[in-house]
């Protein structure tokens, strides 16, 4: 269940910094002051790469993931945006 | 979030390239004598890090992509140049909490604290009344943090810390503490008394009874998140569900402590030769230490549980604090020395009167007696 809208532009928000890991990234906020962990490689590829692509479904494609990897990505992703770690953008 | 086949934490018991935060502390120099300090901090050291060697460990953090340091003491702010390194972390992208106990906290800081993303601020309380905590950090030291919190409020600093070391006599001002904080828009975090540096002194009088530690652990799980822990009661894991947190030791593998003297430990409790990885001023500065030191491979390595293992709750207590063993005398492959299920206690029991537990590596106490009389005066004559 998520009501992440793939299909938006997103990017990772200004406080935010990510640091690649071995099972993935360490994401951490400045603002919120809240450390979260990015729990694969290919999730911390397409949250690295949100503000280069048009849409979260672009940037999922071009980390190569796609048909039923994107349910638990897509849950990820909206965790990520309800705690501010990512945020959408004007396109 | 994806699930793999290595659950994160084994990631984080093998040891990550990097810490995920660590503890600095700037100095032994303090202005208090806190009865229970895990530095055994009072007098500066002569051989601390000089403002150059500082700044040098903070571009190595950057490097390494720390996101935080925790810094304290000894306190922190008494550093002439603290203010210059608060600022030069914040600059180089690597965000600062400190532990102070207020005193330099002065509206003007206060406000320019508030105004700084990157920095957050934890007080140190022991008690909700000037009586519980000032028999435990000094007369006057409860006003004196009260003062400082009522600054950061009036600056509008949102969310900064209210840190408690839980003890026998404090336990039953849980809800008084978050009274407080509440009060001041601060949020709580409460941390475990650890019989580390001079705590060790007072631990077997002021550590929880096993009927507190439930009543603590009942208290944390009804107030979740809201609560700060820093992890530090995974141990009390057993007693039933888990606490929000990693649930494990980090020390050597995700967390580390540099003292003031560039020595850096496993973890902020292990002030001890025997948890000693390592001196940032050796050639391969910090992150050296921290990638190839013979103690940190040994702790990222497989660890025995020894007689814990066979107990149903090993998988999420995994022995307790290595730390809380060590300075209280007892086996590392043991149960914690306040075991939710009780095992601690009749090992505690069995150690005897005069026990040898071992001792702090650095001692900066003021006001100790000499450990001989001419360690004061050569010509001194015992009168007692």
């Amino acid at each position: 269940m998520s009501d992440f809208d793939l299909d938006r532009p997103w990017r990772v928000s200004g406080s935010v910094a990510l640091r690649p890991e071995r099972f993935g990234a360490l994401a951490y906020s400045f603002d919120t002051r809240r450390l979260s962990f990015l729990k694969s490689r290919t999730l911390y590829e397409i949250v690295r790469s949100l503000a280069e692509h048009p849409s979260g479904r672009a940037a999922c494609e071009a980390a190569g993931a796609s048909g039923g990897e994107l349910p638990p990505l897509c849950t990820a992703l909206g965790t990520l945006a309800a705690t501010g770690m990512i945020e959408e953008r004007v396109a | 979030m994806s699930v793999g086949a290595v659950r994160l934490v084994d990631h984080f018991e093998a040891g990550l390239d990097a810490p995920i935060c660590l503890t600095w502390e700037l100095t032994y120099a303090c202005n208090l004598a806190c009865v229970h300090c895990l530095s055994s901090s009072g007098r500066r050291d002569p051989r601390e890090l000089s403002t150059e060697e500082c700044r040098a460990v903070i571009d190595e953090l950057e490097a390494m992509q720390v996101f935080y340091v925790n810094i304290g003491g000894g306190e922190p702010t008494v550093r002439r140049d603290f203010w210059e390194l608060l600022d030069y972390a914040t600059a180089h992208h690597v965000g600062v909490k400190f532990s102070t106990n207020g005193s330099r906290i002065t509206p003007e800081i206060a406000e320019r604290l508030a105004g700084d993303d990157y920095v957050d601020v934890q007080i140190s309380l022991d008690g909700a009344t000037p009586e519980v905590n000032d028999r435990v950090r000094g007369a006057g030291s409860y006003a004196t943090a009260l003062r400082a919190m009522g600054h950061l409020r009036d600056a509008g600093m949102e969310n900064f810390k209210i840190s408690v070391v839980v003890t026998r006599e404090n336990v039953a001002e849980l809800d008084a503490f978050k009274a407080i904080a509440d009060d001041h828009g601060a949020q709580l975090r409460i941390t475990r008394l650890r019989p580390s540096g001079r705590g060790a002194d007072v631990w077997d009088e002021l550590h929880p009874t096993a009927a507190q530690q439930r009543e603590l652990y009942d208290w944390l799980v009804a107030h979740g998140e809201d609560v700060l822990t820093g992890d530090s009661f995974f141990h009390l894991s057993a007693y039933g569900q888990a606490l929000p947190g990693l649930g494990m030791c980090g020390a050597g593998r995700v967390v580390c402590l540099i003292d003031p003297i560039g020595d850096v430990y496993a973890c902020p409790f292990a002030i001890h030769d025997a948890f000693l990885a390592g001196n940032i001023r050796t050639p391969g500065g910090f992150a050296g230490v921290w990638r190839e030191s013979e103690l940190f491979t040994r702790l990222r390595g497989p660890q025995s549980g020894g007689a814990c293992e066979s107990c149903g709750f090993y998988d999420s207590c995994r022995g307790g604090c290595m730390a809380a063993k060590f300075f209280t005398g007892l086996p590392l492959d043991g149960p914690d020395p306040e075991c939710a299920l009780g095992h601690g206690e009749p090992l505690l029991a069995g150690r005897g009167a005069g026990h040898d537990a071992p001792r702090p590596a650095q001692d900066h106490s003021r006001l100790r007696p000499p450990a001989r009389a001419c360690d004061e005066n050569p010509l001194a004559v015992w009168t007692r």
